[in-house]
């Protein structure tokens, strides 16, 4: 029995058990291995990925819960060459140590902005008490983040609203 | 003239004319104003005492708005009546009670009249707190009157007519408020008499666990057969008591001083509220509220099974480690045991104790209960983390389940955990609690995010 979902924006069909957790099919079947496994408790966020929008977390995720919806991973989010506004802010930061919560963290943040872009410190820091990090970085993730949110809100400014005419 | 025209004007003449004769025949005094007294004219005795009562009563939870200053007022209590906000308790002598005299406060908790003679909505109990002693009263006093004095004034109510005019709540007085002090059964304990004038009075248990009648008073015939609390379920805490392994006397102290017992699990809502605050009293009231329950629930003489200890469980599937990879085999196909095999057992079968691991739902009141709103909730929201201090969490699945996934998993929970017949109403309780048309509040089960700067009764006097 195949499921088809969309990862960062492809389709495509999964043959693994309908109640395997969505990271396990990440990580084993299509080879991304940008969300980690932690804690498989939902107690530490290392696997946090989006699922139509919302953070969520994979390991506690059952294949059979995400057929149909759109997943989005920090494979998603930029590359190598050319790394998203989260991603950029996270280098330009220095933000990691040993990295391993990192796609985590960028994965919780970029939901929490784009549901809300002028989420406020505070905000930022409850959306981020499900993810640990185990070697202090904290002070620049949260740097990482707010560079991010400057840098979306100016291009956000400086590109044409939706629905105004380009020409 | 239709007869329903007719109906809807006469009702309201009726009702604003029997508010009006209500008023003339309630007419309360005011208290004059007193000069705000000095903090250190109270013993520090009788504030301790008072810092005490105030966490048997929770004033802080509807008297402070979350991240706010304590006892400020201004939360918004929800009524089937309109919105109210709760008044501003500290000695500001603007905005507060600063110039309230003792008597004044007094007539405040036992009659429920504030210091200019208005008659105070029953969101604030004092159908029950009428039970106070005087003496229990002036420790209140003491301990309000030393708070630090915060200006703030909440909004005003919004009630909709002819409820706005306070002289209505007269007529609901007449009719619901018992006036009178607490009066000791010669023929209970000592024990039992203290538990029942501190749950039946102060801590208000009744206010959430006991249902209310159409007028919001509480319905006499069904004293503490369960309610409802800021869109949870209050379970009943009578003989009906849904809790699949029966409530000691012992195993109510643990969880009302400790916030969770091994054998029914965390508490969460509203009453993580309660519990973090009755942690702080003595031992002998908090077993004294403990046995006087115990007792209305007809367990008082159950002797307790010792020291909480997970024991062998029976549970679906395979056992597994905390944090093995490994997942139980879903041989029957059935879509909700797969998402509790997937989404739930690795916490909820590894038999890691309370309060940090998941409760075996073998014990799990919430599931047998007969209204599933409460673990509709938890499981969309989880228990969130406490700031700076450990806590119970669990993540919410809100983002990872549809309501067709939870109904199926709810359903399985049932089944297979409990002999209770299958909820009837869970599909538009799961559809209405994630919309929020059905509104709850989620905070950390221990309550710390009430007013973080001021933990109200844990700050020593």
């Amino acid at each position: 029995m195949t499921t088809r979902l969309t990862v960062n924006g492809a389709v495509v069909d999964v043959d693994s058990d309908p109640d395997t957790p969505l990271l396990y099919v990440l990580r084993d079947e299509l080879g991304l291995h940008g969300a980690k496994y932690g804690c498989g408790l939902g107690q530490c966020g290392a696997c946090t990925v989006m699922v139509d929008g919302t953070a969520v977390l994979s390991c506690l995720m059952p294949l059979l819960t995400v057929a149909g919806r759109e997943v989005l991973t920090v494979e998603g989010l930029g590359s190598t060459d050319q790394p998203g506004p989260m991603q950029a802010a996270f280098i330009a930061e220095q933000a990691a140590q040993c990295g391993y919560c990192i796609p985590g963290m960028m994965l919780r943040a970029q939901a929490t902005l784009t549901a809300n872009p002028r989420a406020t410190e505070d905000e930022i820091r409850t959306a981020l008490e499900f993810n640990l990090c185990r070697c202090g970085t904290h002070i620049r993730i949260l740097a990482a983040i707010r560079r991010a949110q400057r840098e979306m809100q100016q291009a956000a400014a400086s590109s044409p609203r939706q629905g105004e005419d380009v020409l | 003239m239709p007869l329903g025209r007719t109906l809807g004007l006469l009702v309201p003449v009726l009702v604003v004319a029997s508010a009006a004769g209500a008023y003339a025949l309630t007419w309360r005094t005011s208290y004059a104003p007193v000069t705000r007294p000095d903090p250190a004219s109270f013993e520090p005795e009788l504030v301790a005492k008072g810092a005490q009562l105030a966490a048997v009563g929770n004033c802080i939870a509807c008297h402070t708005v979350p991240g706010g200053d304590a006892f400020a007022g201004g939360l918004p209590v929800p009524t089937p009546f309109g919105t109210i906000y709760s008044s501003n308790i500290t000695p500001d002598e603007g905005t507060g009670i600063g110039t309230w005299s003792l008597a004044a406060f007094r007539r405040s908790l036992q009659e429920g009249v504030d210091r200019e003679g208005h008659h105070l909505y029953p969101a604030f109990p004092y159908d029950q707190f009428t039970l106070l002693s005087d003496d229990d009263v002036e420790a209140l006093y003491a301990y309000l009157m030393t708070r630090p004095a915060v200006e703030y004034q909440p909004p005003a109510n919004e009630v909709a007519f002819p409820l706005n005019i306070r002289a209505a709540v007269a007529g609901w007085k007449l009719l619901f408020l018992d006036d009178g002090r607490f009066v000791p059964d010669p023929d209970q304990s000592d024990q039992w008499n203290r538990g029942a004038y501190l749950a039946e009075g102060l801590g208000h248990c009744g206010g959430c666990h006991t249902p209310r009648n159409a007028l919001g008073a509480r319905e006499r015939d069904e004293a503490w057969n369960g309610g409802m609390a800021e869109g949870w379920t209050a379970y009943p805490i009578n003989g009906n008591s849904p809790a699949p392994i029966p409530w000691t006397s012992d195993a109510l102290a643990f969880y009302l001083r400790n916030g969770w017992h091994q054998d029914h699990g965390v508490s969460r809502g509203p009453m993580a509220e309660v519990t973090g605050n009755l942690g702080r009293l003595s031992d002998e009231d908090v077993e004294a509220i403990a046995f006087y329950t115990a007792s209305r629930m007809g367990t008082a003489d159950l002797a307790d099974a010792g020291p909480a200890v997970a024991g062998p469980i029976e549970a679906p599937g395979e056992q597994q480690d905390a944090d093995s990879q490994a997942q139980p085999g879903n041989a029957s196909g059935d879509r909700g045991e797969a998402i509790y095999a997937a989404a739930c057992a690795s916490c909820h079968e590894s038999g890691r104790p309370q309060p940090y691991g998941g409760l075996d739902f073998h014990r799990s009141t919430a599931v047998n209960a007969a209204n599933p709103q409460n673990i509709v909730i938890v499981t969309f929201w989880g228990l969130p983390p406490a700031d700076g201090m450990a806590s119970a969490v669990m993540p919410g699945f809100e983002g990872v389940l549809s309501d067709d996934d939870m109904i199926d998993l709810l359903n399985y929970l049932r089944r297979e955990f409990t002999n209770e017949p299958d909820w009837q109403n869970l599909g538009e309780l799961v559809s209405t609690t994630r919309s929020g048309a059905h509104t709850v509040s989620v905070r950390p089960a221990d309550m710390i995010e009430r007013a973080p700067r001021n933990l109200g009764a844990k700050e020593e006097p």
